[in-house]
């Protein structure tokens, strides 16, 4: 019963990593280097948010409705201020004239309706959870206890819980502008004649569960000013999108508003967000002038922190009697929530361009409608709109392999475009500038042994074994390196998507990076490193990187999308260059050389045709002193740079999952994964496979175990983990990962990002699995999550829904 | 954690601590390990006045070998139960069950003592001691008693112990030769509450089993005995083809499945049956003690 551990075997690991470390000459680029940042982050030595201690630092508690809808009508928080250790209560009421609107960046449409969003509710609650009232004491137990003796009387509003019929007429709601926020629509070929007398047409609806963003570090904000200026530390994703923001809705000048991200723990989108409690941490401190600390608890986080998925997906395709696909429509509903913050609106069109997915089609056709209920606001989750595309597209592959009766690789095989025809201009009118399906494909059937389990899944049918057989497939890719602005700007999106980076050479030769990205956990400072001692020919651990200070980083756009190395590292790489061209500069003249003669590599600067050479530390000292440098040259050696992608990158890869379903009870086991993932070149293989096990873990998390519930009242269920399931390694089995690299040809790197691959892939490919093993049966589809009782609900009843 | 506030007591023998909880009044409640007490604390659904912490009470802890039965100090942790060799030698099931307990950490605090007295019928412990017919030892001011575990779980979260009265120990009867066990959990992570879970005990001679005990996990408000499959099981060979399939049939009669997120009643009931025969196979199969 006790596990066996192979002592052998982890020494044996413990020093091939001891050997990644070791300094040493050669390419820093493609080495699997174990990331500075670990020791003390995994440690704790370093400063979350709620490690920080100020003198005289107050803290906040706050009071949520527990109605989904209702009007305050009386609030008395006069027994409140009389407990021990309370500075201050205070409910929406005493902000109403300063706390602003929540902002939303991204009104899809001219006439998106976008209602206005109080941090803290003033006279209307409308989700369970909302902030109505917070007690500000001495520490976090008075302020708890106090939070008991708040009395708030509600009226009870009915409230809108499920989207089709918030969009039905005369029902309750949401907001007085009504219960649709917007429809957007898009299109691309002619999608009645694609359909017109199709040979093929499959008709599913699918439904994308709403998923709690489960960060293993909870939301923490710590707020301080000197009465003039404010210093924001924040939990968050996007610590200068944050600052703006706020300035933006509190009235502070963005010149006296520091923000700080310092070390995260996580976010997976949840913390790409302006919240409620930062706002008003800021307005408290303004008021009290003293420094006060909020930290969630994991239960509060569950109920307020924004929500992700929830999509209710309509997917149609023609195609030909060979399986030629001629036209995909796609009909969706997505779940706002109670409001629109940060992003919420723009999730589903970042889907918009890639429910076409790796297929050649002729016509595409897509419809999505906002609506607004009475739950926790959504917004960006690992993937955002992209894992729903992916999932709608991958589990239609599958029908429409069955109705053509062919293997599901083969449908897939005859759609996808070909390597041959890159760069390829979708339907949807994105270029995707590079790609090898085959490749990444033959690569990963070979480490699944496909055929090999289609044996056995024929062997279990034919026995009629209680325990089936299934084998899914996921042939994704996505848009990553979020974004050019062009487009970002064609899309109504408030903001650009370029990254900033500032590259400076010390006196001794060391080199300070400042990057606008915002690791939360990414490890951006020893893959930065990386891509600079590279460029710069220094050592490794001559590097440091800044980040997540918009003291120190003045400049930046922070950190989701996969878009931290594909946009953020260019502007490394764009600022190093120009580092490098005064470097030549100076090198040339104390070599007395021109400029034109002096190369440059593994950090030494020679005279060509001479032995003559200067090293970069060399230069980096004489440019301190300043003593004999080019007239007019400038003493510095740093350089800024500011990339702005003309494209979007196009990872794409192919995932085989097997799953054993035990039809007597239900449950699914995932027998054997297997990815073969093509994210371009590669900066650190180890953390790119740590991006890939995590992203895939999180995609059979929505495939087999977590759904935010909400009862007919409006009541969250899944407040724990004991009942929102997020699984662990226990759960999982073990990843067989490989990668094809096929250069991204739009940046210097040839990067395409990873951060969430393996949630887009790896989704559909579970499920698929399961419906493959289940197909004898009747079963067409398994709503998400997949858990043993909708299973065994779905075998008695056969078909798609379980009843 | 943020609970509410209460006074705390750590006495260090067991007339301290019966004593204390004497004194501290109806709201007070005992803490061992904690890792039930205290979720309900930090989620602020429990308010006592004041936590007795018997944690380093001397005597409770520990396992001993008593000749008819093994005795389990209250606080004696999961993982030591399931690495003692007196319990895998002489009642394998209490060490087979106490192994799917939550996960690494919680065995390491989480105690014996504590998982009964907390009466959970989504525990893995409290079917087992049904199944086994363990005796709780309990103590208060007023002097000793025991309980018999078919006496102990009267309704959810609510056991047989009086105010004033701390379960100290437990006696697990030994079974004696010719048996096997299995306990069969279903659930949807490691770390999560049985699902349904079953406990099973098995005596055979020469494949004709003489007698079955079942224990049920989470199909009522308390443990449950599977009273009819063990009547069922009696006298069948274990071998032959679905003897044991058809007692099983019996597992979900007479139970009153809670329904939550994780299943409905019928669906529990299902799974009993199914869970049921696949514990009977399994005990059938295996023979004590454990290696």
């Amino acid at each position: 019963m006790t596990e066996q551990l192979d002592a052998g075997a982890v020494a044996q690991q413990i020093r091939e990593h001891d050997a990644l470390d070791a300094p040493g000459g050669g390419s820093e680029v493609g080495r699997a280097r174990r990331r500075k940042e670990d020791a003390r982050l995994v440690t704790g030595r370093t400063q979350w948010t709620d490690n920080i201690q100020l003198p005289g630092m107050l803290h906040v508690a706050f009071l949520r409705s527990p109605m989904a809808h209702a009007r305050i009508t009386r609030v008395d928080t006069s027994a409140a201020r009389t407990r021990r250790g309370v500075v201050g209560v205070f409910s929406g009421q005493d902000f109403a004239g300063e706390q602003g609107s929540l902002p939303c960046a991204w009104p899809v449409t001219a006439d998106t309706v976008i209602p206005e969003h109080p941090p803290m509710a003033v006279t209307t609650v409308r989700y369970v959870g909302e902030a109505v009232a917070c007690v500000v004491a001495v520490d976090r137990y008075a302020a708890a206890d106090a939070l008991e003796a708040i009395e708030i009387d509600y009226e009870p509003l009915e409230p809108v819980l499920d989207m089709t019929e918030a969009l039905a007429e005369g029902g309750p709601k949401v907001h007085e502008a009504g219960n649709e926020s917007f429809t957007w629509k898009f299109a691309g070929g002619d999608i009645e004649a694609a359909f017109h007398e199709a040979p093929v047409v499959i008709d599913r609806t699918y439904v994308q569960q709403r998923l709690i963003p489960s960060a293993m570090e909870p939301r923490a904000v710590v707020a301080q000013t000197d009465g003039d200026h404010f210093t924001l530390h924040s939990s968050t994703q996007i610590p200068h999108v944050l600052r703006v923001m706020l300035a933006l809705t509190t009235g502070i000048p963005e010149h006296k508003l520091r923000v700080i991200a310092p070390d995260v723990g996580g976010g997976f989108g949840s913390k790409l967000q302006v919240t409620a409690e930062e706002v008003l941490c800021l307005l408290i401190t303004r008021r009290l002038g003293k420094p006060v600390k909020w930290t969630e608890s994991r239960s509060e986080g569950n109920m307020t922190v924004h929500h992700g998925r929830d999509q209710l997906q309509n997917i149609r395709v023609a195609a030909d009697a060979d399986g030629r696909i001629r036209g995909v429509q796609v009909k969706l509903l997505a779940d706002m929530g109670a409001y629109l913050m940060l992003v919420t609106p723009g999730v589903p069109l970042l889907g918009a361009f890639m429910y076409n997915g790796v297929y050649k089609m002729d016509a595409y056709d897509f419809t999505c409608t906002g609506v607004f209920t009475n739950k926790m606001p959504t917004d960006a989750y690992r993937g955002a709109g992209r894992p729903e595309a992916t999932y709608a597209i991958e589990r239609l592959m599958d029908e429409l392999a069955v109705e053509i009766g062919v293997d599901p690789m083969e449908i897939r095989r005859r759609n996808w475009i070909q390597h041959s025809e890159f760069p390829y201009t979708t339907i949807c009118g994105l270029t995707y500038d590079s790609g090898n399906y085959e490749a990444a494909t033959d690569r990963a059937l070979a480490l699944f042994g496909y055929d090999k389990l289609r044996a056995e899944q024929s062997d279990r049918r034919e026995r009629h074994d209680p325990v089936q057989l299934g084998i899914g497939i996921s042939t994704y890719t996505e848009m990553c390196g979020l974004a050019p602005s062009r487009v970002l700007g064609s899309l109504s999106y408030g903001a650009g998507g370029w990254e900033h980076a500032d590259v400076r050479v010390l006196p001794t030769g060391k080199v300070e990076v400042v990057t606008g990205t915002s690791p939360h956990g990414q490890g951006h400072e020893t893959a930065w490193s990386q891509i600079v001692a590279d460029s710069l020919g220094v050592p490794f651990e001559d590097v440091a990187v800044l980040h997540g200070d918009t003291a120190t980083s003045h400049k930046g756009m922070d950190t989701y999308g996969s878009r931290s190395l594909v946009v953020g590292g260019i502007a490394v790489v764009h600022a190093c260059d120009k580092v490098k061209e005064k470097a030549r500069q100076v090198a040339a003249h104390l070599m007395e050389a021109s400029p034109d003669d002096v190369e440059f590599s593994e950090g030494r600067f020679r005279v060509r045709g001479t032995g003559t050479s200067q090293t970069i530390q060399e230069i980096a000292l004489a440019t301190f002193a300043a003593h004999n440098l080019p007239d007019g040259f400038e003493p510095r050696l740093d350089a800024s740079a500011t990339f702005d992608p003309e494209n979007f990158s196009f990872p794409h890869g192919t995932h085989l999952c097997a799953v054993e379903v035990d039809t007597e009870t239900g449950a699914t086991a995932i027998r054997s994964y297997v990815a073969v993932d093509d994210v371009g070149n590669v900066i650190n293989p180890l953390i790119v496979e740590g991006q890939v096990h995590g992203g895939i873990a999180q995609g059979i998390a929505q495939a087999l175990f977590e759904e935010a519930v909400y009862d007919s009242d409006g009541n969250l269920l899944t407040t724990t983990m004991a009942d929102y399931l997020v699984p662990s390694a226990a759960d999982l089995p073990n990843f067989t990962t490989d990668r094809t690299e096929t250069p991204a040809t739009t940046n210097p790197l040839g990067v395409k990002g990873v951060g969430e691959a393996g949630t887009i892939a790896s989704t559909p490919a579970v499920v698929n699995a399961i419906v493959d093993a289940l197909r004898p049966h009747g079963v067409h589809d398994v709503r998400m999550p997949c858990t043993p009782e909708r299973v065994w609900r779905t075998l008695r009843t056969g078909g798609g829904e379980p009843a | 954690m943020i609970p509410a506030s209460f006074d705390y007591f750590r006495p260090s023998t067991i007339e301290e601590a019966v004593d204390v909880l004497a004194g501290a009044g109806e709201e007070a409640k005992v803490l061992a390990g904690g890792h039930s007490l205290l979720p309900l604390l930090r989620l602020r659904l429990a308010y006592p006045t004041a936590l007795i912490d018997v944690g380093r009470v001397a005597g409770l802890r520990g396992v001993s070998d008593r000749g008819d039965h093994v005795h389990i100090g209250a606080t004696t942790t999961h993982d030591e139960v399931v690495r003692s060799p007196i319990v895998r030698e002489h009642c394998p099931l209490v060490a087979l069950a106490t192994a799917t307990v939550a996960d690494p950490a919680v065995r390491h605090r989480g105690t014996f003592g504590g998982s009964l007295a907390h009466a959970d019928p989504a525990g893995d412990l409290p079917a087992v001691a049904l199944a086994l017919d363990m005796v709780l030892e309990v103590r208060s001011s007023a002097g000793e008693r025991t309980i018999p575990a078919a006496g102990f779980f009267l309704d959810y979260l609510e056991s047989a112990l009086a105010p004033g009265e701390i379960l100290t120990g437990v006696r697990v009867p030994k079974l004696g030769p010719g048996w096997g066990f299995h306990y069969e959990k279903f659930h949807r992570t490691a770390q999560a509450w049985a699902t349904v879970g079953v406990a099973a005990a098995v005596r055979q001679t020469n494949g004709t089993v003489e007698e079955v005990r079942v224990g049920l996990t989470n199909m009522g408000p308390t443990p449950v005995r599977a009273a009819a499959v063990e009547e069922a099981a009696r006298g069948v060979e274990a071998g032959q083809n679905g003897a044991l399939r058809r007692a099983a049939e019996q597992a979900a009669e007479g139970t009153d499945p809670p329904a939550d997120l994780h299943a409905q009643p019928d669906y529990r009931m299902h799974l009993a049956r199914v869970l049921t025969h696949r514990a009977l196979v399994s005990a059938s199969a295996h023979r004590s003690p454990l290696t």
